[in-house]
C-alpha cells in the first residue's frame, strides 16, 4: 500500500514551520544554521513527495522534482562550507556565536 | 568756443571727483594724509577750474549744448543715452556746485585731518561731487536719477561716517529711507512720462509738453506729473512732510552738513523743479501744491528753530527754511528767483555750517549753544566770517540774502501764481529767521565764555574729535582759533556771501537764465508791471527789510541785554514752548503713525506669521516629518538578525495569506 501523498506534505510543513521557528526563536548561529538546513530538507521532502507522485501517475516530467533536490543539495552543501567559514571566522573576532551581541558589521 | 571743443571737457567734469573717489577709495588706507589730501583737492579743484574755464567761454547764443557720452537704453522707440546737457542753468548748478564743493573740500583737510577715517572722509567727498555732477548735467530724466539716487548715498555714507556711534549710524538710514519715500514719487512721475510721452529726454518731453493746454479746469496727466515731481523733490529737499530726515543728518561730520546738507544735494529738488518748468506752468494746480509746500516749510521750519540749542540743529531747520523759499518762488513760476536764491543760499549757508564747524573745532566738540558765548574774543576770523553770513541770511541790504530773498518776496506777491498770502507768509518766516539767527550769533559769540566748567564731563558730543575714541579731550584750555586750512575757504565764502547777490540787481540774473525759463511773451509783460509797480516793490523791499532789523533788535533784547527773560519767557508759555523745543512732536508723531505699524506689522504679520509660521513651517515640518518616518523605519534595519528573519517570515506569511485569499491561478 502507498502512503498518500498528503501525509509526505504534511511532514515537509512540520519540518519547514518547525526550521523558521528555530531560525526566529534560537539565538546560537549554529543552532540557526541547523534550522535553515531543516528548512531546505523540508521543501526536499515535498520535492521528492511530488516527483513519486506523479511518477506513480505515469507523468513524463516526475523526474524533476529529484532533479531538484540535487540542486538543493549542491546549493545547500555550498552553503555549509560558506556560512561554516563565516561562522569561525565571527567567533574568532567577537569570542560570541550569540546573534544578539553579533548586530554590527564593523568591529 | 565751439560745442565740439568743450564736448570733451565737459563730460570730463563729473568723472574727475570719480577718478579722486577711486583712488582714495582703494589706495588710501595705505596712503600718507598728505598724498590724500593732494589727490582729493586735485581732482574737485581741476573739475571747478574746468567748470570756470567752461563758463568763460559759454555764450548764451550757441546754448543749449548736447554732448552724447554712450548710448545706454535702446528698446523700441524708447531710448535713454549717457548724455551730458550744458544750458544757462545748468551752468550756474555747475559753478555753485564745483565751487563750493571745492572750498568745502580744503575746509575738510583741516577739519578732518586727525580722523582715522580720512581717507574714506576724501574718497566719499569725492564720490558725492560725481553724483552731484551727473545729476545737474543730465540730460534727461534717468540719468538724473542715477545722480539723485547717487547723492543720497554719498549723503547716507557721510552722515553715518562716525558709524560707531549709534545715532549717526541710524540718522544714516533716517535720511535714506526717507528719501526712498520720495523718490517712489520721482519714479511713478517717471513711468508716467515713458507711458504717454514715450521719452525722458528733457528736450523731447518739453516740446511734447509745449504745445498741450494749461490744466487750468481740472487735474490731468501733467498735474500728476507734477505733484509726482515734487514727492520727490519734497524727499530730497527736506520739504514737509518728508523734512524730518535733515536735522538728525547733523550727526554727520560739519562739511558734510555744509556740502550736502545746505549747499548742493538738498538744492537738488529745487533745481528738478525748475529744470521741469515746463510741465510745472502747464499745471497750475501743481504750482500751487509747491508753492503751500514750500510757503508752510519755510515757516513752520523757521518756528522750530527759535527753540534749538544745538548751533547745527538751528542751521538745520534755517536751511528747511530757506529751502521753503525756494520751493515758493518755484511755486509762483518764480523759477530764476529760485535758482538764484539756491545760489546765494549756497554760499551764506555753506559758510555759516562752515563756520559754525569752526566753533566746534575751536571749543573741543561742543555743540550746545548755551556752554558757548563770548567766542569773538578767541576767534575773531570765525566770528567775523560767521557775522557776515548772519547778516546775510538775515537779508539785510547789500548782502546776497537781501537780493534773492526780496526777490522771491516780491515775485510772490506779484507773479499771476502770487497772493499777498503767500508773501505775509513769507516775510513773517524773514523776522523768524532773523531772531533766531542773530539768537545763534549772540548767544555763540557775545557774553562770558560759559564752556569753561563744563568740560571736565568730556565731549560726548563726539562732533570734531568724536572718532578719537579714548583719546583725552583735546581742547581742556580756552577756545582757539582755527587754522588758515579752514579760515581760507571761510573768508572767500564770506565774500562771496557779500558780492553774491548783486548779480540780481536789476534783474540780469533773471535775464541770464531767460532763455531756460522764457514762455513766450510772459518776459515782456512782466517788464512792464514791474516798471508800473516799483513804488509797490519798494515798498515791499522796506517791510522786508523792516522785519529782519525787528528780529536783530528782539534776539539783542533778549539775548545780549536781559538773557535772564528768555527763560521766563519760556517758562511762561509753558506747553506752547515745549512743543516748539521739541520740534512739535512731528518725529514721535511720525513713530505713532507710521514707523510703529510698519515695525509691529512687519514682526506680528510678516516676521511671526508669514516667515516664522508659513514658510519656515513648511521646510521644517517636512524635514521634521521626514525625519519620523526615517526615525521609525530605521528601527527595522536594527542589526538583529532575528528580527530580520521575523520581517521576512511576516512578509512571507502575507505573500502566502494574499495568494490563499486571493486563489492561486
Amino acid at each position: 500500500m502507498q502512503i498518500p501523498l498528503n501525509y509526505y506534505l504534511l511532514l515537509s510543513g512540520i519540518l519547514f514551520a518547525c526550521g523558521v521557528l528555530g531560525f526566529l526563536i534560537k539565538r546560537n548561529i549554529i543552532a540557526i544554521f541547523m534550522s535553515i538546513e531543516l528548512m531546505l530538507n523540508g521543501v526536499n521532502l515535498s520535492f521528492v513527495a511530488f516527483a513519486a507522485h506523479w511518477h506513480a501517475l505515469g507523468n513524463v516530467h516526475a523526474l524533476s522534482g529529484q532533479i531538484f533536490v540535487f540542486f538543493v543539495m549542491v546549493v545547500a552543501a555550498a552553503e555549509a562550507a560558506v556560512g561554516l567559514a563565516i561562522i569561525i571566522a565571527v567567533y574568532r573576532t567577537r569570542e560570541t556565536l550569540n546573534v544578539d551581541q553579533v548586530n554590527l558589521l564593523k568591529l | 568756443m565751439t560745442p565740439e571743443k568743450l564736448s570733451p571737457l565737459l563730460c570730463t567734469i563729473p568723472l574727475l571727483p570719480l577718478a579722486g573717489a577711486a583712488i582714495n577709495g582703494f589706495f588710501g588706507r595705505k596712503s600718507s594724509t598728505n598724498a590724500i589730501s593732494a589727490i582729493a583737492l586735485l581732482f574737485c579743484g581741476l573739475a571747478f577750474f574746468m567748470a570756470l574755464f567752461i563758463a568763460a567761454n559759454f555764450s548764451s547764443a550757441s546754448a543749449p549744448y548736447a554732448f552724447p557720452l554712450a548710448h545706454w537704453i535702446r528698446s523700441g522707440n524708447f531710448s535713454v543715452d549717457f548724455e551730458f546737457y550744458l544750458d544757462q542753468l545748468s551752468l550756474v548748478m555747475l559753478l555753485v556746485v564745483t565751487g563750493v564743493g571745492f572750498l568745502i573740500h580744503i575746509y575738510s583737510v583741516g577739519y578732518m585731518w586727525d580722523d582715522d577715517g580720512y581717507y574714506r572722509f576724501m574718497s566719499y567727498l569725492n564720490l558725492f561731487m560725481f553724483f552731484m555732477l551727473t545729476l545737474v548735467l543730465a540730460k534727461n530724466y534717468l540719468l538724473m536719477f542715477i545722480g539723485w539716487e547717487g547723492v543720497g548715498l554719498a549723503s547716507y555714507l557721510l552722515i553715518g561716517f562716525w558709524f560707531v556711534k549709534e545715532s549717526a549710524a541710524s540718522a544714516g538710514k533716517k535720511a535714506f529711507i526717507v528719501n526712498r519715500i520720495g523718490d517712489f514719487g520721482f519714479l511713478i512721475a517717471l513711468f508716467l512720462m515713458i507711458k504717454h510721452f514715450g521719452s525722458l529726454d528733457f528736450t523731447t518731453v518739453f516740446q511734447t509738453v509745449a504745445p498741450m493746454a494749461k490744466e487750468t479746469s481740472g487735474a490731468g496727466l501733467l498735474t500728476a506729473i507734477g505733484i509726482l515731481l515734487m514727492v520727490g523733490a519734497a524727499g530730497k529737499s527736506a520739504q514737509i512732510p518728508l523734512y524730518v530726515w535733515l536735522p538728525d543728518a547733523m550727526e554727520g561730520p560739519t562739511p558734510v552738513s555744509a556740502l550736502i546738507h545746505a549747499a548742493t544735494m538738498v538744492t537738488a529738488g529745487v533745481y528738478m523743479v525748475a529744470r521741469s518748468h515746463v510741465i510745472f506752468e502747464h499745471a497750475p494746480m501743481a504750482l500751487m501744491v509747491v508753492a503751500i509746500i514750500g510757503t508752510l516749510t519755510a515757516l513752520f521750519a523757521a518756528t522750530i528753530g527759535i527753540a534749538q540749542t544745538d548751533i547745527k540743529k538751528v542751521l538745520a531747520y534755517s536751511t528747511i527754511s530757506q529751502l521753503g523759499y525756494m520751493f515758493m518762488a518755484c511755486g509762483v513760476a518764480a523759477f530764476s528767483a529760485g535758482i538764484f536764491h539756491l545760489m546765494t543760499h549756497a554760499f551764506f549757508k555753506g559758510l555759516l555750517f562752515l563756520a559754525a564747524g569752526s566753533v566746534i573745532h575751536g571749543v573741543g566738540g561742543e555743540q550746545d549753544m548755551r556752554k558757548m558765548g563770548g567766542l569773538r574774543v578767541y576767534m575773531p576770523w570765525t566770528f567775523l566770517t560767521m557775522s557776515i553770513a548772519t547778516f546775510a541770511i538775515a537779508g539785510f541790504w547789500p548782502l546776497a540774502g537781501f537780493f534773492s530773498k526780496d526777490e522771491i518776496l516780491w515775485k510772490a506777491y506779484s507773479s499771476e501764481y502770487g497772493s499777498w498770502v503767500y508773501w505775509l507768509l513769507g516775510v513773517t518766516t524773514a523776522f523768524i529767521t532773523s531772531f533766531y539767527m542773530f539768537r545763534l550769533w549772540f548767544m555763540t559769540f557775545f557774553g562770558d565764555y560759559r564752556g569753561a566748567e563744563a568740560h571736565g564731563q568730556g565731549d560726548h558730543h563726539g562732533g570734531a574729535h568724536g572718532s578719537r575714541a579714548g583719546a583725552p579731550a583735546p581742547h581742556g584750555h580756552e577756545p582757539h582759533e582755527s587754522p588758515w586750512v579752514m579760515l581760507g575757504p571761510l573768508a572767500i565764502l564770506a565774500v562771496l556771501s557779500v558780492v553774491g547777490g548783486w548779480v540780481g540787481i536789476g534783474g540780469r540774473f533773471e535775464h541770464f537764465l531767460a532763455p531756460v525759463f522764457q514762455s513766450g511773451g510772459a518776459e515782456l509783460a512782466s517788464e512792464t508791471t514791474q516798471a508800473a509797480s516799483k513804488t509797490t516793490e519798494y515798498l515791499l523791499m522796506a517791510v522786508s527789510l523792516l522785519a529782519a532789523g525787528l528780529g536783530l533788535l528782539l534776539s539783542w533784547t533778549l539775548y545780549s541785554r536781559s538773557p535772564e527773560v528768555p527763560a521766563r519767557i519760556a517758562e511762561g508759555l509753558g506747553s506752547l514752548y515745549r512743543a516748539v523745543a521739541n520740534k512739535y512732536y512731528v518725529d514721535e508723531l511720525y513713530a505713532l503713525l507710521f514707523v510703529k505699524p510698519v515695525v509691529e506689522g512687519s514682526t506680528e504679520i510678516l516676521w511671526h506669521g508669514v516667515d516664522q509660521g508659513v514658510i519656515d513651517a513648511t521646510v521644517n515640518n517636512s524635514a521634521d516629518s521626514a525625519r519620523h518616518v526615517s526615525d521609525n523605519l530605521r528601527r527595522m534595519q536594527s542589526g538583529n538578525l532575528r528580527s530580520y528573519a521575523g520581517w521576512v517570515a511576516a512578509g512571507g506569511a502575507v505573500v502566502i495569506a494574499y495568494m490563499v485569499w486571493m486563489g492561486v491561478r
